[in-house]
């Protein structure tokens, strides 16, 4: 009986026992089943993200820099190269104790105070792991020493690239501008445009000038290695290459030898000079003056050297030729008269009788003409090569405002240019419109009076005035000035002309007889063009600073250098075939006749005589320049 | 005996079908470990030893009359525990844990020991009282799980602990632990988490909070998992070829010879290759079942239960990790990975299934 019952219980013991293991089959079939589940999620539905990640893991991608385009002028003469050079260069973030490594590179690579401070400056500035240059240029012997040492600087790397120079420093560096370091504006800038991929190998772009505007062509495409490497970073063999494509080289427009003589010419001056090819706009000279040296900035400025530069008086970092800002003065009679000839307000017979000074009806006022006494009989045509003020109060006042500024907005006064350099300012061309707008002010009579000699609101850049000069040179047909002709050699469209005022002929030539006559004897310019071989068209100009008051009279020599009269001259030559067209600013040159017109001279007898003023020394950047 | 008497003797207490499935796995660990050690046949060279060692022991306990292996539960269970509470006292500190136990000529690590010596105890225990079963019993035989499993914790092991701890539920539940318990376990065990929380070691959590979002820390504790799923996840539907995975070859997978050598095959024979390899662990814990559910006695029933259970769990949890749905806890992928001593106690394992179906078949005819 026993015996049966414990052979059930066995049999029963049996029976719940493969439940028990069913059970646990069933649970690990459903985990099985799970596994399965969960591999075929990786491996079948989520394979291309996983391996894409694969990818990234395995491939590194590193950019290769593409040279940066050559700056040449017109005739192939170098403005901005490339050369190769070693640089040492420190990532701060992977060094653990910055001011010992640096002491120790010391021993081994000359470091200057220079150095030192231009490092601290970038150091305060940088990105985080971007490496900054501690030193630039190293000589042959220094790489030597470095290279054998370099086990002992983790985080310090000697580099081999190519650095920017431009030969010309100050004579061009208004014209060029300067590359430097990306900063955090400017990679959000390139991100924004979604150019941020074409840059990630590189460290410097187009601060100013040519560089600035013209970076696009000049950067060229970034190139990429693919690189396998291992978890630990090692290169394990390359997979692909894509080469870079090198920046484009540009040709200018510009006159390397007509520049130097024209910076030359300006001697101790500050001011500006452009020069025009007035048949299709291409920029022959662009002087501003003073200039500074570019390579100063590439890898960062110091802070001594920026101080130095910022603090200036001479305020050298100013472009004038692009951004400086005058009253016309004299200069503006010759488009005032051509005004006076459009509107129909002056026939060319017309003659007043100059007492020396205007004034308004029903007022005292007295608006002199400088010269005292007055030039006798005056119409349009001795009106310009004297520069009778009093001619012009009258045309003015006769014009008014609105309509002077409708013929001289069509002029392309108070408007850019539209030069190929970023910044340029618009100068100022008022009407009554335009002083109630920024004055809040009605327009008076006596605004008109002042402005008809350009004394008034009107303001001008020198680039500006060069430009309504080559379009007058052009009987009206205008011109975009421009400064690069061609972009890898590749000589870019015609310049088609922007407009034409369509001048009657008669009237052209009646302006350019009398600007002819400025630079003959008896006109204002006479002395500076003495015994010229070729004809000039030109107009001088006298920019005031200080006003003077009623009665008192303008004495140059009493008067503190920087309040000085700006000195214009304007012109175009040969006359009756114009290939040159310029204006020229000296600050505080006083009269235009005595400083801005031989500038002029000197720039004229190079570029249609070939002739160079005096023997020039050649401005070299040698090896040893600090200017990095 | 000639040399026929002998081939037979020496096959006599062998099953081929399982020792086929278990020869396949140790072929796939042989192929994988080439390729993981960088096409190196040193890695391959030891693996082959540690394959010698483990199947001297397979045929040895293969060959041990069952109620010698019953003989041996209660002395090995009583040595492991003092081996353990040694380690405890005394034991070796090597990577944070203190594992392993120095007795002059080697270093011992108890804690594998325990993963045949805690079931054999438990089943032991169940054979002794076979006849007056009560809850009390199952009491006790918790309590002889939960020591060990405690100590192996404190080490700490969690890999070890959980496997052990497996072994011995299994037991419990084969034994016929009653549903309401387990059900009140599982109760207890979610209520009792926040608590358990704190009882975690740091890394310990950090490994699990990782599971929830690996990326957090990339290149530190989520790394392992993080490159785990990349290497498995590119490998796709044909692998990358043998010898072609990059994340292996390129040194991006860590611990790929041993604990992630899942993801060297993944990656390299894709979901293919994975059919075909856990086709081969559904095929091994087949033949356990079938060896569990025909074995006679109670012993080797719970004995042969929890050993297939367990290699289940082995497979499982290491995959659920290298796949990224497990947190990384330190368990190798049995039969595949590198390592002597996990291979020496599974291959223990399988001696004892074989001892339990050899035998009794040859009682039954």
């Amino acid at each position: 009986m026993i015996q049966k019952v414990e052979l059930k219980n066995n049999q029963r013991e049996i029976h719940f026992f493969r439940q028990r293991l069913f059970i646990g089959l069933g649970f690990a079939g459903l985990l099985m089943l799970l596994l399965l589940v969960r591999v075929f999620y990786l491996q079948v539905l989520r394979h291309e993200y996983f391996d894409t990640l694969a990818e990234s893991n395995r491939i590194y991608v590193v950019p290769i820099v593409p040279n940066r385009g050559v700056i040449t002028d017109r005739n192939g003469l170098i403005l901005a190269r490339n050369y190769a050079g070693y640089t040492l260069e420190v990532t701060p973030d992977n060094i653990p104790n910055l001011d010992q490594t640096i002491t120790e590179i010391g021993k081994l690579v000359e470091i200057k105070p220079k150095d030192l401070r231009r490092f601290k400056k970038l150091l305060a500035e940088r990105r985080s792991l971007q490496t900054l240059p501690i030193r630039t240029r190293l000589t042959d012997a220094e790489v030597a020493r470095f290279a054998a040492q370099r086990y002992r600087f983790p985080g310090v790397e000697l580099k081999a690239r190519l650095f920017r120079e431009y030969p010309n420093t100050e004579m061009t560096s208004h014209l060029l501008g300067y590359i430097g370091r990306i900063n955090q504006q400017e990679l959000d800038e390139l991100e924004q445009k979604e150019l941020a991929a074409n840059y990630m190998g590189s460290e410097y772009i187009g601060k100013t000038g040519i560089e600035q505007y013209y970076e696009k062509e000049l950067h060229g495409v970034t190139g990429f290695e693919q690189i396998e490497v291992d978890a630990g970073g090692r290169a394990v063999r390359m997979v692909s290459r894509t080469p870079p494509q090198s920046g484009k080289n540009l040709t200018l427009t510009l006159d390397a030898g007509l520049q130097e003589v024209a910076v030359q010419a300006f001697g101790d001056y500050r001011g500006a000079l452009i020069a025009i090819d007035p048949a299709n706009g291409e920029v022959l000279a662009f002087v501003s003056k003073p200039g500074y040296d570019p390579n100063l900035f590439i890898d960062g400025i110091d802070t001594e050297s920026w101080d130095a530069l910022n603090n200036s008086p001479d305020v050298p970092l100013n472009n004038r030729a692009l951004r400086g800002q005058y009253p016309m003065g004299s200069t503006i009679k010759p488009f005032m008269a051509l005004t006076g000839l459009h509107f129909d307000t002056r026939s060319p017979d017309f003659s007043i009788s100059d007492p020396g000074y205007y004034t308004l009806q029903g007022s005292s006022h007295q608006y002199r003409d400088w010269k005292v006494g007055g030039h006798g009989r005056v119409d349009m045509f001795k009106s310009v090569v004297v520069s009778c003020d009093t001619y012009y109060y009258g045309l003015a006042t006769e014009l008014g405002i609105d309509r002077m500024h409708e013929y001289l907005d069509q002029f392309g006064f108070g408007k850019r240019t539209g030069i190929d350099l970023e910044g340029e300012v618009s100068g100022l061309l008022p009407s009554t419109r335009w002083k109630m707008q920024r004055h809040k002010q009605i327009w008076y009579p006596g605004d008109t009076v002042s402005a008809g000699i350009g004394q008034g609101y009107q303001l001008a850049t020198p680039l500006q005035m060069a430009y309504v000069t080559a379009t007058l040179a052009n009987n009206g047909v205008a011109y975009r000035p421009h400064l690069v002709k061609e972009v890898q050699h590749e000589v870019k469209d015609m310049p088609q002309p922007l407009f034409d005022l369509q001048i009657p002929a008669q009237h052209a030539d009646l302006i350019k007889r009398a600007m002819v006559a400025v630079t003959h004897p008896g006109g204002t310019a006479a002395g500076s063009f003495y015994s010229a071989t070729y004809t000039v068209a030109g107009k001088t100009g006298t920019a005031q600073v200080v006003a003077i008051k009623q009665g008192e009279k303008y004495d140059e020599e009493k008067i503190s250098e920087y309040n000085r009269d700006h000195a214009w001259f304007i012109a175009f030559a040969p006359a009756d075939k114009p290939r040159i067209a310029l204006a020229v600013l000296a600050e505080n040159g006083g009269h235009g006749s005595s400083t801005a017109a031989p500038i002029a001279r000197k720039v004229f007898d190079y570029y249609l005589l070939g002739k160079r003023p005096q023997p020039l020394k050649k401005t070299q950047v040698s090896d040893e320049n600090e200017g990095d | 005996m000639n040399l026929r008497q002998l081939k037979q003797r020496f096959v006599l207490h062998l099953d081929p079908i399982l020792l086929s499935g278990l020869a396949a796995l140790l072929l796939v660990s042989l192929l994988t470990l080439y390729s993981a050690s960088g096409g190196s046949g040193l890695r391959v060279l030891a693996q082959l030893g540690n394959i010698a060692v483990g199947f001297t022991a397979l045929w040895i306990i293969a060959n041990m009359p069952l109620h010698w292996l019953m003989r041996l539960a209660l002395p090995m269970y009583v040595l492991g525990m003092l081996l353990l509470i040694g380690v405890a006292l005394f034991g070796e500190i090597s990577h944070g844990a203190r594992r392993w136990l120095d007795i002059g000529v080697v270093n011992i690590q108890p804690s594998e020991l325990m993963k045949i010596a805690v079931p054999l105890m438990m089943a032991w225990y169940f054979e002794k009282h076979e006849a007056t079963l009560t809850w009390r019993n199952h009491l006790i035989a918790a309590l002889l799980l939960v020591m060990p499993v405690v100590l192996i914790l404190r080490q700490p092991d969690l890999g070890t602990s959980i496997l052990i701890m497996a072994s011995g539920f299994f037991v419990l539940f084969l034994a016929g632990l009653p549903w309401r318990i387990i059900i009140g376990l599982l109760v207890t065990a979610a209520a009792s988490a926040p608590f358990l929380w704190h009882a975690l070691h740091d890394y310990q959590r950090q490994r699990i909070l990782m599971l929830f979002d690996p990326s957090q820390d990339a290149l530190g504790k989520g790394y392992h998992t993080i490159q785990g799923m990349i290497a498995v996840g590119s490998g796709g539907v044909l692998g990358k070829g043998y010898l072609q995975g990059t994340q292996t070859h390129l040194d991006f997978l860590p611990e790929r010879t041993t604990d992630f050598i899942f993801a060297v095959w993944s990656e390299e024979f894709g979901f293919i290759g994975n059919l075909l390899l856990l086709a081969l662990y559904v095929f091994v814990i087949g033949r356990g079942f079938f060896i569990t559910s025909s074995a006679s006695t109670y012993f080797t029933r719970l004995m042969a239960g929890s050993i297939t259970l367990t290699f289940f769990i082995y497979t499982f949890v290491n995959i659920g990790m290298v796949t990224g749905i497990l947190p990384v806890v330190g368990v190798p992928l049995p039969l595949v990975s590198y390592g002597g001593t996990s291979l020496l106690t599974l291959m223990l394992g399988f001696g004892v299934l074989m001892s339990i179906h050899t035998h009794q078949r040859l009682v039954k005819t």
